[in-house]
């Protein structure tokens, strides 16, 4: 039964890594490795009922809480990254 | 159907692998190796070792990426441009690396067969640990027992090993310290994701949920997956997520760098000092039975200390090294 | 005759979330720009993963997995669509524009030049 659903979850993990690969923008590998995370998170749980071993959902938990801090990180660099550039331009303007 | 699975996964992390090695940008390979993380912690699921994948997901989902965009913001992002072309001295590496390779692919030979029931170490030790846990120890998770107790020596190494990796990062790095002692003010530029409405009002609310997930593993871990190594990571992750949320500088008012560095520190002399109480109390080093009347009390106690020492050290070399890449990146 | 009911309530709702995922999976790879694309995973975010837990939950009965796959669901719907949101916010600061009108129809290099 959840055969399918796995099978599905994989084949969804699948295309998100073809489209992290081939990008073509950050953002859009961003999104990709986001959207692989919540997968892991279904493919998982459903990997946990299929083994029947329940108590292994306190691993899926601990994904769904912390996987999205790598986005705040990632926006976090952008700022960073961008912050950086104005400086640069300014000191270019004062030389 | 596992096997299926497994094939499945192993063959989507090498691509990722390829991809990784193939692109030039370290951004995107930073990406997937978020996406590499992920799989190595469904394929250790799939083998049914919960520990390890919790480990994994507690480094890789989140902790790894931030300290690799920290690294990553202190050097360039585009990878040089090395020579293609094809010398005598290259082909002799590749001849090598094809060598070596093909030697270790002949000795995988001898192996016996991935979780083969006559393997040697599943014929003693493993029957060994898990009937004595039962007998010498008496708690649920059996990996628990072999990782704090019945190999406490090689855990104990790994602490030291994670310390050390925590002082070898701050001396490469700097602490920090003098940029902060010139009083940086709580300035625009290094104020966080301050200008994310909808992410800080999440944080907020998710935050204390994280820390009590890493409390939880941290005292659950004798009953089910956990322990630590993986609560330290959660709760670093959990004062990482704060420090991007509201700013470095909020996070190290919460968190002073002299606490860390005393955690990092008390962590594994914890650790250490519950060994020697074994000597002093007339027994072997980190032996944990003579912690109290009862042997079996005593190793109870003697877990539930040094997986403390663990998880305090861990959570400390974690926060440390995240502020020292911050602080590093805004001087 | 509980059971049976059951079974196949939570049959359906794997299988629809299944297919959500597959919709969404595709569309991440084949729609033509950045938001466009965002709206297709946040598909599998949401309706694939609300559809998939609540198969699996179906499946767990009355149990503390059923309290914990639903603490899992609450934090999923919390927290992807709030990443989607600072991405798409992220990028459109950054100057990535959403196509429109007739470039929707070129290719990712066509639409760079």
């Amino acid at each position: 039964m959840y055969f399918a659903a796995i099978l599905a979850t994989l084949v969804t993990m699948a295309l998100a890594l073809l489209r992290a690969v081939r990008g073509p923008t950050v953002y859009d590998r961003v999104l990709a490795v986001n959207m692989f995370g919540t997968k892991t998170v279904l493919l998982l749980a459903a990997l946990a009922f299929l083994f029947g071993r329940p108590d292994f959902l306190d691993l899926v938990l601990v994904y769904a809480l912390i996987n999205f801090i790598g986005v705040f990180a990632v926006l976090e660099f952008f700022r960073y990254r961008a912050m950086r550039a104005r400086q640069g331009q300014v000191e270019a303007q004062r030389e | 159907m596992t096997t299926l699975f497994g094939i499945f996964l192993l063959t989507l992390l090498m691509i990722t692998g390829m991809a990784i090695v193939h692109t030039r940008n370290l951004f995107v390979a930073v990406m997937l190796m978020g996406i590499a993380s992920l799989l190595i912690a469904a394929s250790f699921f799939l083998l049914d070792a919960a520990d390890v994948a919790l480990t994994e997901a507690a480094i890789g989902a989140g902790i790894s990426t931030v300290l690799f965009l920290g690294a990553l913001a202190l050097t360039s992002e585009r990878e040089r441009k090395r020579r293609r072309s094809l010398s005598t001295s290259s082909l002799l590496q590749f001849g090598i690396v094809g060598v070596v390779a093909l030697i270790v692919i002949w000795a995988t030979f001898d192996q016996p067969r991935l979780g083969s029931p006559s393997a040697p170490v599943q014929a003693h030790l493993t029957p060994w640990y898990i009937e004595s846990t039962r007998d010498l120890i008496d708690i649920p998770n059996a990996v628990t027992a072999v990782l704090a107790s019945f190999r406490g020596y090689d855990t104990l190494g790994e602490v030291v090993v994670v310390f050390t990796a925590g002082v070898g990062v701050l001396f490469l790095l700097g602490t920090g310290a003098s940029s902060r002692a010139a009083g940086a003010p709580l300035s625009e530029d290094n104020a966080g994701l301050r200008h994310y409405l909808i992410p800080r009002i999440l944080g907020r609310l998710l935050i204390p949920f994280i820390l009590l997930l890493g409390f939880y593993v941290q005292f659950h871990g004798e009953y089910g997956p956990g322990g630590g190594f993986q609560a330290g990571a959660i709760i670093a992750a959990s004062v990482i997520l704060y420090a991007l949320l509201e700013g470095e500088q909020r996070a190290l008012s919460v968190i002073p760098q002299g606490v860390l560095l005393a955690m990092m520190a008390g962590g594994t002399l914890l650790f250490g000092a519950v060994g020697v109480a074994g000597i002093v109390l007339g027994s072997n080093f980190l032996d944990y039975s003579v912690l109290s009347e009862d042997p079996v009390n005593g190793q109870h106690w003697g877990i539930l200390l040094i997986e403390m020492g663990i998880g305090i050290t861990v959570a400390g070399v974690l926060i440390s090294i995240f502020h020292a890449f911050a602080a590093r990146a805004t001087a | 005759m509980m059971d049976i009911a059951i079974d196949i309530a939570s049959w359906v709702l794997l299988a629809l979330g299944g297919v959500n995922l597959l919709i969404g999976g595709i569309g991440v790879l084949r729609m033509p720009d950045l938001y466009t694309r965002m709206h297709a995973a946040s598909l599998t975010d949401s309706m694939g993963a609300i559809l998939v837990i609540l198969g699996i939950m179906l499946q767990a009965g009355l149990s503390l997995a059923t309290v914990k796959l639903g603490v899992i669901l609450v934090f999923l719907l919390l927290t992807s669509p709030t990443a989607a949101n600072a991405l798409a916010a992220s990028a459109l600061l950054a100057g990535v524009t959403p196509r429109t009108g007739q470039s929707l129809h070129l290719s990712d290099s066509e639409a760079r030049e």
